[in-house]
């Protein structure tokens, strides 16, 4: 009996060994497993021996089968790991090609200018507010300490809509100020608000186009002053342009809604033809501001005597180009693809 | 405003130099927007004398000069054909940078000759236009001396002037501002009155009509007068600040305007009839012949100077050519008067025309001025031309224009953070011209301002010349305090979040965010509404741009037509701004409004482009309305969109009864009026018309039972929906079914027949079913699309 055994382990060794296939290993496993198997048939024999000799026998022929299929097992494996591997070489690609193509849409610059202002102004403690584009004459012009024969209504060149039945005339709103008076007329102080939209002006060459964005701002309370007006744009302009170094310099001008006013530039450095932002003996204008004039805050019914605050106004094209360097304003307008994917931003960029 | 800066050194006496008055100016609210002055890199350059010259013996254009700068001899290659022997010139030698091209000369060979410096142009040194070639300097400038030294340069400053300084529309003016910051001496110049030789032949009336109008009228006659060019000097001085030099009589009046802010107007008296001159309202039917070449039909409300016979001049504005003055005047008549403002504006603006008379009668003529101007002007005129003038008449007064101003210190404290003390305040508005006066120990100043300050009017005009002279810089920048506790926290408007979210997601989309003009071309217009005539512009930019858009639309198709043209077909566009259904401040809705044009996406290797087609566009919209946060399920769609759209191709969108958007492919009679070829299709969304989104999480149940999804394949007629078959399925247990969707349309059945693939997800949520129950429900889901839709089960 051990003899035969001896001999299926070194017959089984050399028939695995020499099994080249899944299905070659099965042919040695049905002759040395199945119904008519060579380990098959020496079980069998057990049935004639008696119940010591039996179990001790058992005991062996037990052992040898796990050897024999422990081997198999092996085998198989070895075979399937092999076989996988021919087809893994033969699914070989070429990962050179390109990938799929993924979306790549784009934020215009002038949105993304806005929102950019709207999160600096709201840590500040600004709301957003907003007004219609089309505006009658009292918000754009006469509650703003503009009557009709201001002279700085002629500097607005405003967009007129037709005549209407009673002789009154809307405009395209000139500026984002009437938003300070819808907001003054409809809210009691304190006043903290932003507005940000779409502004127009009859005006059409290299520097201007019929149509811009502006951001208004305006804080109404009891104590806010010039120097609070200052420290605020300044402390603005410096998180905008991710820059405590750049120059601001706040310069007397004029704006009928505003008194003492100012216009506000930031330092720049010209040289060979290229704009650097910082100190540089140059100086770019970036917007206006100012304390609200008493004549703005009567027509919204507030007394001068009580309120008073600051106001300004700033381009939002002008920011961005000053920003990321973008060359020429009316290409803003000109929805070319190009331009939008090069200076638009990612949708979470 | 333009002036040269000998022309301010009349008035102002400073040493400094042009650009640091140029950069005093911008500080002080008078914006120097340029000038032009020597470069200082002239210090470098230097006379020198041509002393032979001879042609380049292989260039005919070109000359050797021999030149002597004083201490050695050079030899300079020069092609200008000014160049003389005896000529001097200003040299620049070799490394001196050239100011107009800011490049360092070289020594050079030129075409085999060597050139030992160049003589330089007035365009080559920034100092203006070439004449005739290189600078010709006087035969008595000292050879070798520097060009910075002989130089006869007149630096030219240009000043923006905001309304609110009118005085400052005169040189005076801006002298005796920078005066008052400390930078120079003003001398204000005044002119002596000229004694009457005799009486004035023509008086002066004022109509009853036009005395509010028109306060004070000053004339006077001058007779025997030469007219004829004015002094070199002043025509020099006209020529630099762009005015070109007529003859004295005229030239007189634009320097008084130019200088004193005054306008004043000269009539050639020979040509007025009659012996008066009036100030009347126009009178319907009259017109006027103005000095621009250009008649102007006058109506009631505008101000005219008439004769006995009419108008000769629109008061305030601008003269009249029948009685303007020409060469051959010998007698004149000198009209020096105020106006009122708004009866200036007015009819300029009702005329359109622009005049520097205009320009400085409706921001306010300093209403002390009148005769002052009238002498003035006569001194000029005797002076330059001779003649005799009259005793002045007069109709009219000067108004009264002293106001009294009380100024509180503590009212400036607390509108600038900035403490001064009462004798600045005193100091600075005294420096101004402000007569003040302080009771002993108060704080209040009474301030009465000079009679060219109309722009000051109360306190806190005061208070901003006081900050505005100490320097904005001096006032301290204080930081913005915190929101008290007690205000609201800061709002956004109502969609304000969405429009970030449906931007970001329809970038995320491969959508490319533009920015469109609010108007379009009227033509266009009339293709969606039918009032588009009502929704023009009175005074439109340009024919394409005269009416306001009632679709966002159209131009996101143009700028797809423009791409196109650049070849760039495939384009995929949006837009979030307003139209206007009307003309009011009310008309306006806020909409998200994208177009797709062509293929949705680049050629790739791994799946073929194919044409964008409507539900391109329905995916987008609905995208837009997930991002907005609509209630999807309870939305609908009908075919209905406007007619912008292709009738068979869009939907419109509704929450119960409003509208919210719709989608589409663009009807082709749009996309061939805009130009467009190829697959084109869009979808608007009105953002305002959704409900507040609710965007409240409840909470997740994931059951514990398995999903069961079964198949089921109707036939329907072609007129039946996709919507109803699902509908129809979904109702067979609303509880039990989770989805219902399309998966296969099958459309090979015959004529007017489709098969439509459903499969329908059933959830249990109790226990696993059995079969016999999923196969009652089916026959239940079988029953509900028949009955409803007509339907059969396909087998």
């Amino acid at each position: 009996m051990e003899e035969d055994l001896q001999e299926l382990e070194i017959w089984l060794r050399d028939a695995l060994a020499i099994a080249d296939s899944v299905l070659a290993v099965e042919v040695v496993r049905i002759e040395a497993l199945g119904k008519k198997g060579r380990l098959t048939t020496l079980l069998k024999t057990l049935g004639r021996l008696s119940p010591a000799e039996r179990a001790r026998q058992g005991e062996t022929l037990n052992a040898v089968k796990q050897t024999v299929l422990a081997l198999i097992e092996t085998r198989l494996a070895a075979l399937r790991e092999a076989e996988m591997e021919v087809r893994l070489a033969a699914e070989r690609v070429d990962i050179t090609l390109p990938a799929r193509p993924e979306p790549e849409g784009c934020i215009h610059p002038v949105s993304r200018t806005i929102d950019t202002v709207a999160a600096l102004f709201g840590v500040m403690g600004f709301s957003i507010a907003e007004g219609p584009d089309i505006e009658d004459d009292f918000h754009n012009f006469t509650a703003l300490n503009m009557p009709l024969d201001h002279p700085a209504r002629q500097m607005h060149d405003t967009f007129y809509l037709p005549k209407r039945a009673d002789g009154s005339q809307f405009v395209l709103r000139t500026h984002t100020s009437p938003v300070q008076i819808r907001t003054m007329r409809a809210q009691k102080p304190p006043i903290r608000i932003i507005a940000p939209g779409r502004t127009y002006r009859c005006d059409s060459d290299m520097t201007h186009t019929p149509m811009f964005h502006q951001v208004e701002g305006l804080v109404i309370d009891e104590s806010t002053h010039f120097g609070h007006l200052k420290g605020c744009i300044t402390e603005f302009i410096h998180a905008y342009f991710e820059s405590d170094t750049v120059p601001v310099r706040f310069r007397p001008s004029f704006f009928p809604f505003t008194e003492p006013s100012a216009e506000v530039d930031i330092g720049c450095s010209r040289r060979g033809g290229e704009m650097k932002l910082g100190p540089g003996g140059d100086w770019l204008e970036i917007m206006g501001c100012g304390m609200v004039h008493p004549r703005v805050l009567t027509a919204c019914g507030l007394d001068p005597e009580r309120w008073q605050g600051f106001a300004f106004g700033m381009g939002v094209e002008r920011l961005a180009m000053l920003k990321h360097g973008i060359p020429d304003l009316r290409t803003f307008y000109e929805s070319d693809v190009r331009w939008l994917r090069h200076y638009g931003f990612r949708p979470f960029e | 405003m333009k002036f040269t800066l000998s022309w301010l050194k009349e008035y102002l006496a400073t040493p400094a130099p042009a650009h640091e008055i140029a950069e005093a100016l911008t500080l002080i609210g008078l914006e120097v927007e340029s000038f032009t002055a020597p470069d200082p890199a002239l210090e470098e350059f230097i006379v020198a004398h041509v002393i032979a010259m001879e042609r380049h013996p292989r260039a005919d254009r070109l000359n050797v000069c021999q030149v002597d700068t004083g201490s050695t001899l050079l030899q300079v290659v020069c092609g200008a054909p000014n160049a003389h022997v005896g000529m001097k010139g200003i040299l620049a030698r070799p490394g001196v940078i050239i100011p107009a091209s800011g490049e360092r000369l070289q020594k050079g060979v030129i075409r085999g000759v060597e050139s030992a410096g160049m003589l330089c142009s007035a365009r080559e040194l920034n100092l203006g236009a070439d004449e005739a070639g290189v600078i010709a300097l006087p035969a008595e400038t000292p050879v070798g001396a520097k060009a910075l030294d002989v130089i006869v340069f007149d630096p030219v400053f240009d000043v923006a002037v905001t309304p609110n300084r009118a005085d400052c529309l005169g040189v005076r003016g801006i002298a005796r501002d920078l005066a008052a910051v400390g930078f120079g001496v003003f001398t204000p110049k005044l002119a002596p009155a000229v004694a009457g030789a005799f009486q004035s032949p023509l008086r002066v009336v004022r109509a009853p009509e036009a005395e509010a109008l028109c306060p004070l009228f000053v004339g006077r006659f001058i007779r025997g007068v030469r007219n004829g060019p004015s002094p070199e000097g002043v025509q020099r001085r006209l020529a630099a600040v762009g005015l070109r030099p007529i003859s004295a009589l005229v030239d007189i009046t634009n320097l008084l305007s130019l200088e004193a802010a005054r306008p004043l107007h000269v009539f050639d008296a020979d040509r007025l009839r009659g012996e008066s001159v009036t100030v009347r309202l126009a009178r319907e039917g009259e017109s006027l012949a103005a000095l621009n070449d250009k008649t102007y039909p006058l109506s009631a409300e505008m101000l005219v100077i008439a004769d006995a016979v009419g108008p000769q001049a629109l008061a305030g504005l601008m003269g009249g050519t029948e009685s303007a003055c020409c060469e051959s005047t010998t007698t004149v008549f000198l009209e020096s008067a105020l106006f009122d403002p708004g009866c200036v504006a007015r009819a300029g603006r009702a005329l359109a025309i622009e005049s520097d008379a205009r320009h400085r009668f409706e921001r306010g003529v300093d209403p002390a001025s009148a005769v002052e101007g009238a002498e003035w002007a006569t001194r000029l005129i005797l002076a330059w031309c001779g003649g005799e003038a009259s005793s002045l008449v007069i109709a009219g007064a000067e108004p009264a224009w002293q106001r009294t101003i009380p100024l509180r210190a503590e009212r400036l404290y607390r509108l600038t953070g900035r403490a001064l003390p009462v004798t600045t305040l005193h100091h600075r508005l005294h420096s101004l011209g402000c007569t003040v006066q302080r009771a002993e120990g108060s704080a209040v100043l009474t301030v009465i301002p000079p009679s060219w300050r109309r722009d000051l009017e109360a306190e806190h005009d005061l208070i901003e010349e006081v900050v505005r002279l100490e320097g904005y810089d001096q006032v301290p920048a204080e930081p913005l305090p915190r929101q008290p506790a007690t205000a609201p926290p800061p709002t956004v408007p109502p969609t304000w979040q969405q429009r970030s979210e449906v931007r970001r997601t329809l970038a995320a989309r491969g959508m490319l965010e533009t920015l469109t003009w609010s108007f379009m071309a009227s033509n266009h217009v009339a293709l969606l509404v039918a009032d588009s005539a009502a929704r023009g512009l009175m005074n439109p930019i340009s024919a394409d741009l005269d009416t306001l858009r009632p679709s966002l639309l159209p131009n996101l198709i143009r700028a797809v037509r423009r791409n196109a043209a650049h070849d760039m077909p495939d384009v995929a566009l949006f837009e979030i701004g307003p139209q206007f259904d009307g003309m009011t401040p009310g008309a306006q809705k806020l909409v998200v409004a994208g177009v797709r044009a062509g293929h949705d996406g680049p050629r790739h290797w791994s799946k073929p482009a194919q044409s964008v087609d409507v539900f391109d566009a329905k995916a987008d919209a609905w995208a837009v309305l997930t991002a907005a946060g609509a209630p999807l399920a309870r939305l609908q769609v009908d075919a209905a969109a406007p007619r912008w759209y292709h009738p068979g191709r869009s939907g419109v969108i509704r929450l119960d009864a409003t509208e919210l958007g719709w989608f589409g492919e663009m009807h082709p009679r749009l996309a061939r009026a805009l130009d467009v070829k190829g697959p084109l299709v869009g979808f608007e969304i009105f953002l305002e018309a959704l409900p507040p989104p609710d965007r409240a999480k409840p909470p997740l149940k994931i059951p514990p039972f398995h999903p069961v999804v079964r198949d089921f394949a109707f036939v329907v007629e072609d007129c039946v929906s996709a919507e109803q078959v699902l509908k129809a399925a979904r109702s067979a247990d609303e509880a039990l079914i989770a989805a219902v969707d399309v998966f296969d349309i099958y459309e090979g059945l015959g004529k007017g027949y489709q098969s439509l693939a459903v499969s329908v997800t059933l959830q249990p949520t109790e226990k696993t079913m059995t079969d016999q129950e999923i196969d009652a429900i089916s026959t239940r889901i079988i029953d509900a699309v028949i009955q409803a839709t007509g339907a059969t089960l396909r087998t």
